[in-house]
Protein backbone atom coordinates (compact mmCIF):
# COMPACT_ATOMS: atom_id res chain seq x y z
CA UNK A 1 0.00 0.00 0.00
CA UNK A 2 1.07 3.35 -0.63
CA UNK A 3 -0.07 6.29 1.42
CA UNK A 4 0.04 9.94 -0.14
CA UNK A 5 -0.39 13.08 2.41
CA UNK A 6 -1.41 16.68 0.36
CA UNK A 7 -0.60 20.16 2.10
CA UNK A 8 -2.02 23.21 0.71
CA UNK A 9 -4.44 25.65 2.17
CA UNK A 10 -8.12 26.13 2.28
CA UNK A 11 -9.47 26.91 -1.25
CA UNK A 12 -6.48 25.48 -3.47
CA UNK A 13 -8.45 22.03 -3.86
CA UNK A 14 -6.14 19.52 -1.51
CA UNK A 15 -9.15 17.58 -0.57
CA UNK A 16 -10.16 17.47 -4.58
CA UNK A 17 -6.84 16.54 -5.29
CA UNK A 18 -6.83 13.54 -2.92
CA UNK A 19 -10.26 12.51 -4.38
CA UNK A 20 -9.12 12.61 -8.11
CA UNK A 21 -6.10 10.65 -7.28
CA UNK A 22 -7.60 7.96 -5.56
CA UNK A 23 -10.00 7.80 -8.83
CA UNK A 24 -7.46 7.92 -10.98
CA UNK A 25 -5.68 4.65 -9.12
CA UNK A 26 -9.38 3.05 -9.23
CA UNK A 27 -9.52 3.25 -13.12
CA UNK A 28 -5.77 1.70 -13.40
CA UNK A 29 -7.64 -1.20 -11.77
CA UNK A 30 -5.92 -0.39 -8.12
CA UNK A 31 -8.38 -0.15 -5.20
CA UNK A 32 -8.01 3.40 -3.20
CA UNK A 33 -9.29 5.66 -0.40
CA UNK A 34 -9.24 9.45 -0.26
CA UNK A 35 -10.01 11.74 2.77
CA UNK A 36 -9.70 14.95 4.33
CA UNK A 37 -7.92 15.50 7.56
CA UNK A 38 -11.35 16.60 9.46
CA UNK A 39 -10.57 19.82 10.35
CA UNK A 40 -12.71 22.95 10.68
CA UNK A 41 -12.09 24.10 6.90
CA UNK A 42 -11.33 28.12 6.74
CA UNK A 43 -10.13 29.97 3.28
CA UNK A 44 -6.18 29.63 3.42
CA UNK A 45 -5.56 28.10 6.33
CA UNK A 46 -3.40 24.99 6.46
CA UNK A 47 -5.30 21.61 5.31
CA UNK A 48 -4.06 18.58 4.97
CA UNK A 49 -5.77 15.45 2.51
CA UNK A 50 -4.76 12.06 2.19
CA UNK A 51 -4.87 9.19 -0.11
CA UNK A 52 -3.99 5.70 0.28
CA UNK A 53 -4.07 3.10 -3.00
CA UNK A 54 -3.58 -0.47 -2.37
CA UNK A 55 -3.90 -3.54 -4.64
CA UNK A 56 -6.30 -5.49 -2.03
CA UNK A 57 -9.42 -3.38 -0.69
CA UNK A 58 -8.13 -0.63 1.72
CA UNK A 59 -9.75 -1.49 4.88
CA UNK A 60 -7.23 0.59 7.47
CA UNK A 61 -9.01 4.06 8.24
CA UNK A 62 -6.53 5.86 10.95
CA UNK A 63 -5.13 7.99 9.66
CA UNK A 64 -1.48 8.50 8.03
CA UNK A 65 1.57 8.99 9.59
CA UNK A 66 4.28 7.94 7.57
CA UNK A 67 3.46 8.93 3.90
CA UNK A 68 5.08 7.37 0.67
CA UNK A 69 4.81 10.19 -1.16
CA UNK A 70 3.72 13.91 0.26
CA UNK A 71 2.83 16.86 -2.20
CA UNK A 72 3.07 20.23 -1.60
CA UNK A 73 0.94 22.82 -2.95
CA UNK A 74 1.64 25.85 -1.44
CA UNK A 75 5.85 26.25 -0.54
CA UNK A 76 4.63 29.36 1.87
CA UNK A 77 3.35 26.26 4.12
CA UNK A 78 6.71 25.05 5.04
CA UNK A 79 7.30 28.02 7.23
CA UNK A 80 4.42 27.29 9.19
CA UNK A 81 4.30 23.31 8.92
CA UNK A 82 6.60 20.53 9.56
CA UNK A 83 5.46 19.20 5.89
CA UNK A 84 8.05 16.37 6.16
CA UNK A 85 6.56 14.91 9.05
CA UNK A 86 7.17 11.23 9.09
CA UNK A 87 8.38 10.95 5.51
CA UNK A 88 10.45 7.65 4.75
CA UNK A 89 13.90 7.74 3.78
CA UNK A 90 12.95 6.06 0.64
CA UNK A 91 9.71 8.64 -0.16
CA UNK A 92 9.39 11.57 -2.40
CA UNK A 93 8.09 15.21 -1.16
CA UNK A 94 7.19 17.07 -4.33
CA UNK A 95 6.62 20.94 -3.94
CA UNK A 96 5.34 23.34 -6.25
CA UNK A 97 8.27 25.62 -6.30
CA UNK A 98 10.22 27.54 -8.67
CA UNK A 99 13.79 26.82 -6.88
CA UNK A 100 16.03 23.22 -7.57
CA UNK A 101 15.66 21.02 -4.74
CA UNK A 102 19.01 21.52 -3.23
CA UNK A 103 17.96 24.95 -2.56
CA UNK A 104 15.09 23.28 0.53
CA UNK A 105 17.00 22.86 3.85
CA UNK A 106 14.63 19.94 5.37
CA UNK A 107 15.61 17.33 7.84
CA UNK A 108 14.36 14.49 5.57
CA UNK A 109 16.04 11.48 3.78
CA UNK A 110 13.32 11.84 1.53
CA UNK A 111 13.74 12.76 -2.46
CA UNK A 112 12.54 16.09 -2.76
CA UNK A 113 11.41 17.14 -6.09
CA UNK A 114 9.97 20.46 -7.07
CA UNK A 115 8.00 21.52 -9.88
CA UNK A 116 6.69 25.05 -10.82
CA UNK A 117 3.00 24.30 -10.99
CA UNK A 118 1.92 27.86 -10.39
CA UNK A 119 3.93 28.75 -13.79
CA UNK A 120 2.33 25.81 -15.85
CA UNK A 121 -1.44 26.97 -14.06
CA UNK A 122 -1.11 30.47 -15.00
CA UNK A 123 0.30 29.06 -19.06
CA UNK A 124 -2.08 26.90 -19.67
CA UNK A 125 -5.47 27.20 -17.02
CA UNK A 126 -4.84 30.94 -17.20
CA UNK A 127 -5.37 30.86 -12.62
CA UNK A 128 -3.24 29.59 -10.21
CA UNK A 129 -5.24 26.93 -9.50
CA UNK A 130 -2.11 23.91 -8.72
CA UNK A 131 -3.99 20.98 -7.86
CA UNK A 132 -4.51 19.32 -10.91
CA UNK A 133 -0.76 20.20 -11.90
CA UNK A 134 0.25 18.32 -8.85
CA UNK A 135 -1.08 15.66 -9.68
CA UNK A 136 -0.19 15.58 -13.18
CA UNK A 137 3.53 16.09 -11.64
CA UNK A 138 3.03 13.10 -9.35
CA UNK A 139 2.17 10.83 -11.99
CA UNK A 140 5.07 11.74 -13.61
CA UNK A 141 7.68 11.49 -10.66
CA UNK A 142 6.57 8.41 -9.25
CA UNK A 143 5.06 6.32 -11.81
CA UNK A 144 2.19 4.96 -9.27
CA UNK A 145 -0.56 6.47 -11.62
CA UNK A 146 -0.47 6.62 -14.93
CA UNK A 147 -1.23 10.38 -16.60
CA UNK A 148 -4.18 9.01 -18.74
CA UNK A 149 -6.09 7.86 -15.79
CA UNK A 150 -5.30 11.70 -13.87
CA UNK A 151 -6.42 13.33 -17.40
CA UNK A 152 -9.59 11.35 -16.95
CA UNK A 153 -10.14 11.72 -13.34
CA UNK A 154 -9.79 15.43 -14.21
CA UNK A 155 -12.18 15.71 -17.55
CA UNK A 156 -15.01 13.76 -15.35
CA UNK A 157 -15.02 16.37 -12.64
CA UNK A 158 -14.55 19.44 -14.79
CA UNK A 159 -16.61 19.65 -17.86
CA UNK A 160 -15.72 21.58 -21.04
CA UNK A 161 -13.17 24.47 -21.44
CA UNK A 162 -11.80 24.29 -18.09
CA UNK A 163 -11.60 20.06 -18.11
CA UNK A 164 -9.43 20.47 -21.24
CA UNK A 165 -7.03 23.37 -19.99
CA UNK A 166 -6.87 21.31 -16.56
CA UNK A 167 -5.95 17.66 -18.92
CA UNK A 168 -3.42 19.85 -20.72
CA UNK A 169 -1.45 21.81 -17.72
CA UNK A 170 -1.53 18.06 -16.08
CA UNK A 171 -0.04 16.08 -19.12
CA UNK A 172 2.59 19.42 -19.13
CA UNK A 173 3.36 18.74 -15.65
CA UNK A 174 3.88 14.65 -16.52
CA UNK A 175 5.86 15.76 -19.28
CA UNK A 176 7.87 18.20 -16.77
CA UNK A 177 8.63 15.41 -14.06
CA UNK A 178 9.19 12.35 -16.22
CA UNK A 179 12.15 13.86 -17.84
CA UNK A 180 13.35 14.92 -14.01
CA UNK A 181 12.60 11.13 -13.01
CA UNK B 1 -20.41 -16.74 6.48
CA UNK B 2 -17.90 -14.08 6.96
CA UNK B 3 -17.72 -11.11 4.94
CA UNK B 4 -18.49 -11.69 1.41
CA UNK B 5 -17.08 -8.49 -0.63
CA UNK B 6 -17.75 -7.92 -4.49
CA UNK B 7 -14.26 -7.46 -6.12
CA UNK B 8 -16.71 -6.50 -9.25
CA UNK B 9 -14.67 -3.37 -10.28
CA UNK B 10 -16.76 -2.90 -13.10
CA UNK B 11 -19.71 -2.58 -11.60
CA UNK B 12 -17.72 0.17 -8.45
CA UNK B 13 -17.37 4.02 -8.92
CA UNK B 14 -15.15 5.59 -6.42
CA UNK B 15 -17.75 7.85 -4.64
CA UNK B 16 -18.10 10.01 -1.01
CA UNK B 17 -19.62 7.99 1.72
CA UNK B 18 -22.22 10.68 1.63
CA UNK B 19 -23.08 10.22 -1.36
CA UNK B 20 -23.16 5.92 -1.42
CA UNK B 21 -25.84 6.71 1.29
CA UNK B 22 -28.24 9.13 -0.53
CA UNK B 23 -28.01 6.96 -3.85
CA UNK B 24 -29.01 3.65 -1.63
CA UNK B 25 -31.78 6.14 0.03
CA UNK B 26 -32.76 7.20 -3.84
CA UNK B 27 -33.28 3.48 -4.85
CA UNK B 28 -35.29 2.73 -1.84
CA UNK B 29 -37.66 4.82 -3.27
CA UNK B 30 -38.91 6.95 -0.31
CA UNK B 31 -41.79 9.01 -0.05
CA UNK B 32 -40.68 11.74 2.30
CA UNK B 33 -37.76 12.81 2.66
CA UNK B 34 -37.08 15.76 5.95
CA UNK B 35 -34.05 17.29 6.09
CA UNK B 36 -32.09 19.12 8.77
CA UNK B 37 -28.37 19.71 8.11
CA UNK B 38 -25.40 19.08 10.50
CA UNK B 39 -22.09 18.26 9.96
CA UNK B 40 -20.84 16.05 9.31
CA UNK B 41 -23.92 14.93 8.23
CA UNK B 42 -25.03 17.75 5.71
CA UNK B 43 -23.68 15.89 2.57
CA UNK B 44 -26.35 13.24 2.80
CA UNK B 45 -29.26 15.52 2.79
CA UNK B 46 -27.39 17.91 0.23
CA UNK B 47 -27.53 14.63 -2.29
CA UNK B 48 -30.85 13.85 -1.55
CA UNK B 49 -31.81 17.64 -2.40
CA UNK B 50 -29.81 17.38 -5.72
CA UNK B 51 -31.62 14.26 -6.59
CA UNK B 52 -34.76 16.02 -6.06
CA UNK B 53 -34.39 18.72 -7.58
CA UNK B 54 -32.79 16.65 -10.88
CA UNK B 55 -36.17 14.83 -10.42
CA UNK B 56 -34.49 11.78 -9.87
CA UNK B 57 -37.20 10.53 -6.48
CA UNK B 58 -40.32 10.38 -8.21
CA UNK B 59 -43.27 10.35 -5.77
CA UNK B 60 -41.61 11.85 -2.84
CA UNK B 61 -41.57 15.03 -1.01
CA UNK B 62 -38.54 16.58 0.56
CA UNK B 63 -39.41 18.77 3.45
CA UNK B 64 -36.98 21.41 4.80
CA UNK B 65 -37.33 21.98 8.89
CA UNK B 66 -36.39 24.35 11.16
CA UNK B 67 -34.82 21.95 13.71
CA UNK B 68 -34.33 18.15 13.95
CA UNK B 69 -37.05 18.16 16.71
CA UNK B 70 -39.10 18.79 13.63
CA UNK B 71 -37.51 17.19 11.19
CA UNK B 72 -38.63 13.86 13.00
CA UNK B 73 -42.10 15.19 14.03
CA UNK B 74 -42.90 15.64 10.08
CA UNK B 75 -42.02 12.10 9.46
CA UNK B 76 -44.56 10.72 11.89
CA UNK B 77 -47.31 11.76 10.37
CA UNK B 78 -46.21 11.15 7.29
CA UNK B 79 -45.46 7.10 8.63
CA UNK B 80 -48.60 7.12 9.94
CA UNK B 81 -50.14 8.08 6.85
CA UNK B 82 -48.34 5.39 4.75
CA UNK B 83 -45.39 7.39 3.43
CA UNK B 84 -42.09 5.22 3.32
CA UNK B 85 -39.82 8.01 5.27
CA UNK B 86 -35.74 8.89 5.46
CA UNK B 87 -34.07 11.45 7.44
CA UNK B 88 -30.53 11.63 8.57
CA UNK B 89 -28.56 13.20 11.34
CA UNK B 90 -26.19 13.53 14.29
CA UNK B 91 -24.93 14.43 17.68
CA UNK B 92 -26.96 17.40 19.26
CA UNK B 93 -29.54 16.76 15.95
CA UNK B 94 -29.94 13.33 17.43
CA UNK B 95 -30.27 14.43 21.39
CA UNK B 96 -32.65 17.33 19.98
CA UNK B 97 -34.99 14.10 18.46
CA UNK B 98 -34.85 12.27 21.47
CA UNK B 99 -38.38 12.94 22.53
CA UNK B 100 -39.79 12.38 19.11
CA UNK B 101 -37.20 8.81 18.61
CA UNK B 102 -39.71 7.36 21.23
CA UNK B 103 -42.56 8.50 19.46
CA UNK B 104 -41.63 6.99 16.48
CA UNK B 105 -41.17 3.83 18.00
CA UNK B 106 -44.36 3.58 20.30
CA UNK B 107 -46.68 4.43 16.97
CA UNK B 108 -44.35 1.49 15.26
CA UNK B 109 -43.54 3.45 12.42
CA UNK B 110 -40.66 2.18 10.20
CA UNK B 111 -38.74 5.59 9.51
CA UNK B 112 -35.01 4.76 8.61
CA UNK B 113 -32.35 7.59 9.43
CA UNK B 114 -28.81 7.61 8.77
CA UNK B 115 -26.78 8.57 11.83
CA UNK B 116 -23.09 9.85 11.08
CA UNK B 117 -21.69 9.24 14.16
CA UNK B 118 -20.67 12.44 16.29
CA UNK B 119 -19.33 13.42 19.03
CA UNK B 120 -21.94 15.26 21.96
CA UNK B 121 -21.13 19.02 23.22
CA UNK B 122 -20.22 20.14 25.57
CA UNK B 123 -17.41 21.07 25.05
CA UNK B 124 -18.19 21.53 20.90
CA UNK B 125 -16.76 18.50 19.13
CA UNK B 126 -17.80 18.07 15.33
CA UNK B 127 -15.84 14.75 14.89
CA UNK B 128 -16.59 10.89 15.38
CA UNK B 129 -17.49 9.11 18.49
CA UNK B 130 -21.42 6.57 18.94
CA UNK B 131 -21.84 8.56 22.11
CA UNK B 132 -24.82 10.11 20.28
CA UNK B 133 -26.64 7.16 18.85
CA UNK B 134 -25.44 5.03 22.26
CA UNK B 135 -27.52 7.50 24.48
CA UNK B 136 -30.56 6.74 22.60
CA UNK B 137 -30.35 3.10 22.69
CA UNK B 138 -33.65 2.51 24.93
CA UNK B 139 -36.09 4.30 22.26
CA UNK B 140 -37.28 1.49 20.67
CA UNK B 141 -35.58 1.75 17.43
CA UNK B 142 -33.52 -0.69 15.53
CA UNK B 143 -29.46 0.14 15.88
CA UNK B 144 -26.71 -0.65 13.54
CA UNK B 145 -23.33 -0.18 13.04
CA UNK B 146 -21.30 -0.03 9.26
CA UNK B 147 -17.70 -0.78 8.83
CA UNK B 148 -17.35 0.73 5.16
CA UNK B 149 -18.74 2.47 2.36
CA UNK B 150 -20.43 -0.76 1.14
CA UNK B 151 -22.07 -1.82 4.09
CA UNK B 152 -23.46 1.48 5.04
CA UNK B 153 -25.11 1.38 1.40
CA UNK B 154 -26.16 -2.30 1.50
CA UNK B 155 -27.49 -1.31 5.19
CA UNK B 156 -29.94 0.79 4.19
CA UNK B 157 -32.14 -0.94 2.05
CA UNK B 158 -31.60 -4.25 4.45
CA UNK B 159 -33.01 -1.64 7.27
CA UNK B 160 -36.16 -0.69 5.11
CA UNK B 161 -36.93 -4.52 4.87
CA UNK B 162 -36.55 -5.57 8.44
CA UNK B 163 -38.45 -2.25 9.90
CA UNK B 164 -41.45 -2.37 7.43
CA UNK B 165 -41.93 -6.16 8.34
CA UNK B 166 -45.54 -7.02 9.82
CA UNK B 167 -43.75 -8.82 12.32
CA UNK B 168 -41.08 -6.25 13.41
CA UNK B 169 -42.87 -2.53 12.27
CA UNK B 170 -40.21 -0.56 14.30
CA UNK B 171 -37.56 2.00 13.14
CA UNK B 172 -33.87 1.97 12.43
CA UNK B 173 -30.93 3.43 12.41
CA UNK B 174 -27.93 3.11 10.16
CA UNK B 175 -24.90 4.27 11.83
CA UNK B 176 -21.61 5.44 10.18
CA UNK B 177 -19.16 6.98 11.94
CA UNK B 178 -19.17 10.55 10.84
CA UNK B 179 -16.22 12.03 8.51
CA UNK B 180 -14.31 8.60 8.51
CA UNK B 181 -16.96 6.97 6.67
CA UNK B 182 -19.34 10.35 5.98
CA UNK B 183 -16.40 11.77 3.87
CA UNK B 184 -14.26 9.31 2.85
CA UNK B 185 -13.74 8.35 -1.12
CA UNK B 186 -13.45 4.33 -2.13
CA UNK B 187 -14.77 2.09 -4.46
CA UNK B 188 -18.27 1.24 -3.97
CA UNK B 189 -21.08 -0.77 -6.04
CA UNK B 190 -24.15 2.00 -6.25
CA UNK B 191 -27.25 -0.18 -5.26
CA UNK B 192 -28.96 -0.84 -8.87
CA UNK B 193 -32.42 0.08 -8.90
CA UNK B 194 -33.45 -2.73 -10.39
CA UNK B 195 -31.86 -5.26 -7.62
CA UNK B 196 -33.78 -3.07 -4.77
CA UNK B 197 -37.00 -3.56 -6.45
CA UNK B 198 -36.62 -6.67 -6.45
CA UNK B 199 -35.22 -7.23 -2.78
CA UNK B 200 -37.52 -4.31 -1.67
CA UNK B 201 -41.21 -3.86 -2.44
CA UNK B 202 -43.08 -1.04 -1.97
CA UNK B 203 -44.23 -0.42 1.73
CA UNK B 204 -47.74 -1.36 2.13
CA UNK B 205 -48.67 -0.42 5.80
CA UNK B 206 -51.04 -2.97 7.72
CA UNK B 207 -52.72 0.70 8.83
CA UNK B 208 -52.25 3.96 8.46
CA UNK B 209 -53.96 7.56 8.55
CA UNK B 210 -57.00 7.54 5.74
CA UNK B 211 -60.58 10.08 6.29
CA UNK B 212 -61.97 7.46 4.97
CA UNK B 213 -61.03 5.04 7.61
CA UNK B 214 -59.99 7.14 10.61
CA UNK B 215 -57.90 5.76 13.19
CA UNK B 216 -55.82 6.80 16.44
CA UNK B 217 -52.02 6.56 16.51
CA UNK B 218 -50.14 7.45 19.83
CA UNK B 219 -53.24 7.77 21.59
CA UNK B 220 -53.70 7.57 25.54
CA UNK B 221 -53.01 4.13 27.05
CA UNK B 222 -54.01 4.25 30.90
CA UNK B 223 -52.06 1.90 33.35
CA UNK B 224 -54.57 -0.78 32.19
CA UNK B 225 -52.67 -0.98 29.00
CA UNK B 226 -49.45 0.77 28.79
CA UNK B 227 -47.63 -2.41 30.12
CA UNK B 228 -49.01 -4.25 27.09
CA UNK B 229 -47.57 -1.72 24.63
CA UNK B 230 -44.39 -1.81 26.01
CA UNK B 231 -44.38 -5.58 26.16
CA UNK B 232 -45.38 -5.82 22.23
CA UNK B 233 -42.30 -3.62 21.21
CA UNK B 234 -39.87 -5.69 23.05
CA UNK B 235 -41.40 -8.65 21.29
CA UNK B 236 -41.08 -6.85 17.81
CA UNK B 237 -37.27 -6.51 18.74
CA UNK B 238 -37.18 -10.41 19.82
CA UNK B 239 -38.35 -10.42 16.03
CA UNK B 240 -36.32 -8.39 14.70
CA UNK B 241 -33.61 -10.52 15.56
CA UNK B 242 -34.41 -13.69 13.04
CA UNK B 243 -35.42 -11.04 10.46
CA UNK B 244 -32.20 -9.32 10.49
CA UNK B 245 -30.26 -12.24 9.61
CA UNK B 246 -32.52 -13.04 6.72
CA UNK B 247 -32.63 -9.53 5.60
CA UNK B 248 -28.08 -10.06 4.75
CA UNK B 249 -29.35 -13.59 3.72
CA UNK B 250 -31.66 -12.70 1.35
CA UNK B 251 -29.19 -9.17 0.14
CA UNK B 252 -26.78 -12.14 -0.57
CA UNK B 253 -28.86 -14.01 -2.35
CA UNK B 254 -30.20 -10.92 -4.97
CA UNK B 255 -26.70 -8.80 -4.54
CA UNK B 256 -23.80 -11.42 -3.83
CA UNK B 257 -22.62 -9.36 -0.97
CA UNK B 258 -22.73 -10.25 3.08
CA UNK B 259 -21.09 -8.26 6.08
CA UNK B 260 -22.86 -10.17 8.68
CA UNK B 261 -26.23 -10.08 10.02
CA UNK B 262 -26.08 -9.45 13.57
CA UNK B 263 -22.36 -10.18 14.04
CA UNK B 264 -20.05 -10.81 11.37
CA UNK B 265 -16.39 -12.83 12.72
CA UNK B 266 -12.92 -12.66 11.65
CA UNK B 267 -10.39 -15.28 12.58
CA UNK B 268 -12.25 -16.05 16.18
CA UNK B 269 -12.33 -20.11 15.85
CA UNK B 270 -9.25 -20.47 17.56
CA UNK B 271 -8.46 -17.11 18.74
CA UNK B 272 -7.62 -16.65 22.84
CA UNK B 273 -8.24 -13.23 22.49
CA UNK B 274 -11.45 -11.32 21.10
CA UNK B 275 -11.50 -7.84 20.23
CA UNK B 276 -15.40 -6.67 19.90
CA UNK B 277 -15.95 -3.72 18.28
CA UNK B 278 -18.87 -1.44 15.88
CA UNK B 279 -18.36 0.70 13.13
CA UNK B 280 -15.34 1.71 10.68
CA UNK B 281 -12.89 0.40 13.61
CA UNK B 282 -13.82 -2.93 12.65
CA UNK B 283 -11.62 -2.22 9.38
CA UNK B 284 -8.36 -0.93 11.26
CA UNK B 285 -9.13 -4.40 13.38
CA UNK B 286 -9.35 -6.88 10.49
CA UNK B 287 -5.65 -5.43 9.51
CA UNK B 288 -4.01 -5.75 13.04
CA UNK B 289 -5.23 -9.13 13.27
CA UNK B 290 -4.01 -10.30 10.10
CA UNK B 291 -0.45 -8.57 11.18
CA UNK B 292 -0.42 -10.33 14.43
CA UNK B 293 -1.73 -13.77 13.06
CA UNK B 294 0.85 -13.60 11.02
CA UNK B 295 3.52 -13.71 14.02
CA UNK B 296 1.60 -16.21 15.78
CA UNK B 297 -0.71 -14.05 17.80
CA UNK B 298 -4.36 -16.26 18.42
CA UNK B 299 -6.43 -13.22 18.09
CA UNK B 300 -9.48 -12.82 16.57
CA UNK B 301 -12.20 -10.28 15.98
CA UNK B 302 -16.14 -9.97 16.58
CA UNK B 303 -17.60 -7.33 14.96
CA UNK B 304 -21.03 -6.14 16.22
CA UNK B 305 -23.58 -5.34 13.92
CA UNK B 306 -26.61 -4.77 15.50
CA UNK B 307 -26.67 -3.52 18.47
CA UNK B 308 -30.33 -3.20 19.28
CA UNK B 309 -31.80 -5.72 19.67
CA UNK B 310 -28.70 -6.95 20.90
CA UNK B 311 -27.79 -10.25 20.20
CA UNK B 312 -27.01 -11.95 23.43
CA UNK B 313 -26.72 -14.95 22.03
CA UNK B 314 -25.00 -14.53 18.75
CA UNK B 315 -22.02 -13.01 20.79
CA UNK B 316 -22.05 -15.42 23.51
CA UNK B 317 -21.73 -18.49 20.98
CA UNK B 318 -18.55 -16.41 19.44
CA UNK B 319 -16.66 -15.36 22.79
CA UNK B 320 -17.45 -18.59 24.57
CA UNK B 321 -14.34 -20.29 24.32
CA UNK B 322 -11.82 -17.24 24.05
CA UNK B 323 -9.25 -16.83 26.72
CA UNK B 324 -10.49 -13.01 27.24
CA UNK B 325 -12.59 -10.89 25.37
CA UNK B 326 -11.68 -7.27 24.98
CA UNK B 327 -14.79 -5.09 24.02
CA UNK B 328 -13.81 -1.49 22.47
CA UNK B 329 -16.40 1.42 22.64
CA UNK B 330 -16.45 4.82 21.04
CA UNK B 331 -18.82 6.25 24.15
CA UNK B 332 -18.91 6.27 27.94
CA UNK B 333 -21.71 6.14 30.50
CA UNK B 334 -20.71 8.37 33.03
CA UNK B 335 -20.55 7.58 35.96
CA UNK B 336 -20.39 3.76 35.25
CA UNK B 337 -17.30 4.62 33.49
CA UNK B 338 -17.57 1.91 30.89
CA UNK B 339 -19.24 2.09 27.20
CA UNK B 340 -22.08 -0.11 26.36
CA UNK B 341 -20.47 -2.42 24.63
CA UNK B 342 -18.45 -3.91 26.97
CA UNK B 343 -21.29 -3.17 29.75
CA UNK B 344 -24.19 -5.37 27.96
CA UNK B 345 -21.73 -8.10 26.82
CA UNK B 346 -20.67 -8.43 30.23
CA UNK B 347 -23.98 -8.37 31.63
CA UNK B 348 -25.06 -10.82 29.07
CA UNK B 349 -22.79 -13.14 30.54
CA UNK B 350 -23.90 -13.30 33.97
CA UNK B 351 -26.39 -16.54 34.93
CA UNK B 352 -25.20 -18.60 32.31
CA UNK B 353 -22.52 -21.13 32.19
CA UNK B 354 -19.90 -19.36 30.30
CA UNK B 355 -16.80 -17.59 32.39
CA UNK B 356 -14.65 -15.77 29.84
CA UNK B 357 -12.70 -12.75 31.16
CA UNK B 358 -14.24 -9.80 29.64
CA UNK B 359 -13.02 -6.17 29.75
CA UNK B 360 -13.51 -3.33 28.31
CA UNK B 361 -11.30 -0.08 26.49
CA UNK B 362 -12.59 2.77 25.68
CA UNK B 363 -10.95 4.34 22.40
CA UNK B 364 -11.40 7.15 19.84
CA UNK B 365 -13.69 9.57 21.45
CA UNK B 366 -14.13 12.75 19.99
CA UNK B 367 -12.44 11.79 16.65
CA UNK B 368 -9.12 10.71 18.82
CA UNK B 369 -7.57 8.96 15.62
CA UNK B 370 -7.08 4.85 16.40
CA UNK B 371 -3.74 3.55 14.75
CA UNK B 372 -2.94 0.54 14.78
CA UNK B 373 -0.43 0.71 17.61
CA UNK B 374 -3.41 1.51 20.02
CA UNK B 375 -4.85 -1.86 19.12
CA UNK B 376 -1.99 -3.84 19.27
CA UNK B 377 -1.29 -2.62 22.66
CA UNK B 378 -4.67 -3.23 23.82
CA UNK B 379 -3.88 -7.05 22.62
CA UNK B 380 -0.74 -6.82 24.40
CA UNK B 381 -2.33 -6.02 27.47
CA UNK B 382 -4.93 -8.65 26.92
CA UNK B 383 -2.21 -11.10 26.67
CA UNK B 384 -1.61 -9.84 30.30
CA UNK B 385 -4.75 -11.16 31.61
CA UNK B 386 -4.39 -14.15 30.46
CA UNK B 387 -1.25 -15.14 32.37
CA UNK B 388 -2.45 -12.70 35.33
CA UNK B 389 -5.97 -11.90 35.92
CA UNK B 390 -7.64 -8.94 34.87
CA UNK B 391 -6.14 -6.08 36.86
CA UNK B 392 -9.00 -2.85 35.34
CA UNK B 393 -11.57 -4.11 34.12
CA UNK B 394 -12.24 -0.83 32.07
CA UNK B 395 -11.06 2.26 31.09
CA UNK B 396 -9.92 4.04 28.80
CA UNK B 397 -7.13 3.24 26.31
CA UNK B 398 -5.92 6.22 24.62
CA UNK B 399 -5.79 8.67 27.75
CA UNK B 400 -3.96 11.18 27.16
CA UNK B 401 -1.97 11.32 30.97
CA UNK B 402 -0.04 14.46 30.62
CA UNK B 403 -3.06 16.83 30.03
CA UNK B 404 -4.67 15.59 33.27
Amino acid sequence: MKEIRIHGRGGQGSVTAAELLAGAAFEDGQFSQAFPAFGVERRGAPVQAFTRISDAPIRLRSQIYEPDYIIVQDPTLLEVVDIDSGAKDDGIILINSDFAPEDFDLDTNARIMTVNATKVALDIIGRPIVNTVLLGAFAGATGEVRASSIVNAVKGRFSGKIGEKNAEAVQKAYDLMAEDK
Amino acid sequence: MTVIRTLDKDKMDVAEGSYAVAHAVKVCRPNVISAYPITPQTHIVEDLSQFMADGKIPNCEYITVESEFSALSALVGSAAAGARCYSATTSQGLELMHEVLFNVSGMRLPIVMTIANRAVSAPINIWNDQQDSISQRDTGWIQMYAEDLQEISDMTAQAYKVAEDKDVMMPAMTCMDGFILSHVYEPVVLLEQDLVDEYLPAYEPEYSLDPKNPLTFGAFADPTVYTEFRYLQQQAMDNALPKIEEAANEFYEIFGRYYGGLIDEYETEDADIILMAMGSLVGTIRDVVDKLRAKGVKVGLLKVRTFRPFPAEAIKNVIKDAKVVVALDKNISLGLNEGSLFTETKASLYNTKVDVPIVGRMIGHGGRDIPEKTIEDIVEEAKGIISSGINTESKYADLKEELL
